[in-house]
């Protein structure tokens, strides 16, 4: 690894002062991604700046939502009361990621920012966009079995690994962000990015910028709802697929749908014209599979990930049978 | 290599490092120089970072409680907890597999919770109370779970066994040893090459359920 100074910020002022002031200097929470890349020597911060004595660790009810705190541990908002009632999607997904290991270290903002795990990301002795503008894809024609099939770009086809962003995405999350010039709030939606011409930015934040809270309005799912993950393993790997899924069901009709994907692009995909279409729809099978295919429209696989066209729609259905309970 | 504790060996990835760290220094011998001074340090108390700043190529003083001793440290900031126990305190309990959260081996326990060790800074876990499998048993009586694994012919060549162990304490702590799939999902992240993993779940079950009692 190579060698950094260390800041332990005692106020939130201080980190972004540091954070805005110096380009080298990277934030550092859990680390669990950010000490990994450094061992691999995909980045190298020249200063890290401790936030983990910030108090952001809180998960608490307010008026319409939750807020919950950057510095929450996956672990933590996984089992907290407020989370498994009102939010059981959540939960779901937070269980789905990662070890219990590093749930126990991964806080909620270090999730969001997590990088990808694109191994051609990863191999430093191959060309990455992400990593060296300008210097190619190595995945567009090498071994792409893990890539995006929605919104990439001839720069970049790697896929945002979180489970936790994809259930912050289906239930229309907001990240609040503080920077040198205040707060500002984000819709989880445009928070990540598609790679376009640019795949070294994944995300909208600012130099500077810090998130310090989430915010997940009240809704009614909190029942018909679940979080399918389909990876090479029984569990502890990255998704091929995943899907959440979270309906409202009145009289045997969707009154209201949320639907997001993981392992398909660059960011947690939300699933538009599938949530539109399924509002007023009978509760079946059928229903479903209309979603399914809607949300397929512009799907695009590579040499090696066409199965993900035939895999996501599946997906889709069976996450939606699981949270209607039909199967 | 700057290190000049003779107990630590260089490695290979520091003897790479060790060319590009020299051209940084080359590059910023003055930047360093002024950022040593006391100025820069009064500066970062006006901007209310606290007392603890460690310069790149500064040891941080820094207190851990390690299986009930006290310890106070003097760390470079990019020292993972799992190389100070093993190479600075000579902890080798804990193993090192993959070094990237991958494998589990050297999961301890943080203030009773399970980590990765390999993926922490120590500088980062400064105050706090840190069990490895050294601290488990009570002279020769082993911990009840460490007692189950050799009931059970929980490991074959050993190697992930302390991390296994660590894990599987904090699970039953945690209340998910409720049913042998709850007990495999929820220690998915320790990985045993030789496959003992049925004879894991057996060893943690016993335990759960009050066998051998210490």
């Amino acid at each position: 690894m190579n060698q950094f100074q260390y800041y332990r910020a005692a106020t939130q002022k201080a980190a972004i002062d540091v954070l805005t002031r110096e380009p080298e200097a990277q934030y550092i929470a859990g680390g669990t991604n950010l000490i990994d890349l450094m061992k691999k020597g995909v980045i190298a911060p020249q200063k890290l700046v401790d936030i983990n004595n910030l108090p952001l660790k809180n998960i608490e009810k307010r008026q319409g939502m939750i807020r919950i705190g950057a510095l929450a541990l996956n672990s933590e908002v996984a089992k907290h009361d407020l989370i498994v009632k009102q939010h059981p999607l959540l939960s779901q997904a937070l269980y789905a990621g990662a070890s219990p290991q590093l749930r126990n270290m991964a806080t909620v903002g270090g999730n969001i920012m997590q990088r990808t795990r694109c191994p051609y990301f990863y191999d430093v002795s191959m060309p990455c966009n992400k990593r060296h503008p300008g210097k190619g894809c190595g995945a567009l024609k090498g071994y792409n079995r893990m890539h995006a099939i929605f919104g990439a770009s001839d720069s970049c086809i790697a896929i945002h690994p979180s489970d936790m962003c994809v259930a912050l995405a289906a239930l229309r999350a907001t990240v609040i962000i503080a920077g040198p010039r205040g707060e500002r709030r984000i819709p989880f939606e445009d928070f990540h990015r598609l790679p376009g011409d640019h795949p070294e930015k994944d995300n909208t934040l600012q130099r500077g910028e810090l998130i310090i809270a989430v915010d997940l309005p009240d809704g009614p799912f909190t029942k018909n709802i679940h979080y399918l993950k389909i990876r090479d393993r029984a569990s502890y790997a990255f998704a091929l697929i995943s899907v959440a899924a979270a309906l409202d069901i009145n009289n045997g009709a969707v009154r209201d749908a949320r639907l997001a994907m993981g392992g398909v692009a660059h960011k947690p995909w939300r699933l538009f014209a599938a949530e539109k279409l399924l509002i007023g729809k009978p509760v079946s099978t059928i229903s479903f599979r209309q979603a399914a295919a809607i949300a397929m429209q512009d799907a695009k696989a590579y040499e090696h990930n066409a199965f993900k066209l035939k895999l996501a729609p599946n997906a889709i259905v069976e996450a939606l049978e699981k949270a209607a309970e039909v199967i | 290599m700057e290190n000049n504790n003779p107990n630590i060996p260089i490695r290979e990835e520091d003897k790479c490092l060790n060319e590009s760290r020299r051209n940084f220094l080359k590059q910023s011998s003055l930047i360093t120089a002024i950022a040593i001074t006391p100025s820069m340090m009064l500066k970062a108390a006006e901007s209310k970072l606290d007392e603890k700043i460690a310069w790149a190529l500064e040891k941080v003083a820094v207190n851990l409680e390690i299986n009930g001793t006290k310890y106070n440290l003097l760390v470079e900031p990019r020292v993972t907890l799992l190389d100070l126990l093993r190479e600075q305190l000579s902890l080798t309990g804990t193993k090192k597999g993959c070094d990237h959260g991958q494998c589990g081996a050297c999961t301890v326990l943080v203030n009773g919770q399970r980590i990765n060790a390999c993926l922490t800074l120590v500088v980062m876990q400064d105050g706090k109370k840190v069990t490895t499998i050294e601290g488990l048993a009570d002279g020769d009586n082993l911990h009840p779970l460490q007692a189950a694994f050799i009931k059970h012919d929980g490991f074959q060549c050993g190697y992930c066994t302390p991390g296994q162990i660590m894990s599987g304490i904090a699970l039953i702590q945690e209340g998910h040893a409720g049913s042998e799939s709850e007990i495999r999902e929820h220690m998915s992240g320790n990985i045993c090459r030789c496959g003992c993993y049925p004879h894991i779940v057996d060893a943690i079950m016993d335990v759960k359920n009050g066998g051998l009692q210490s």
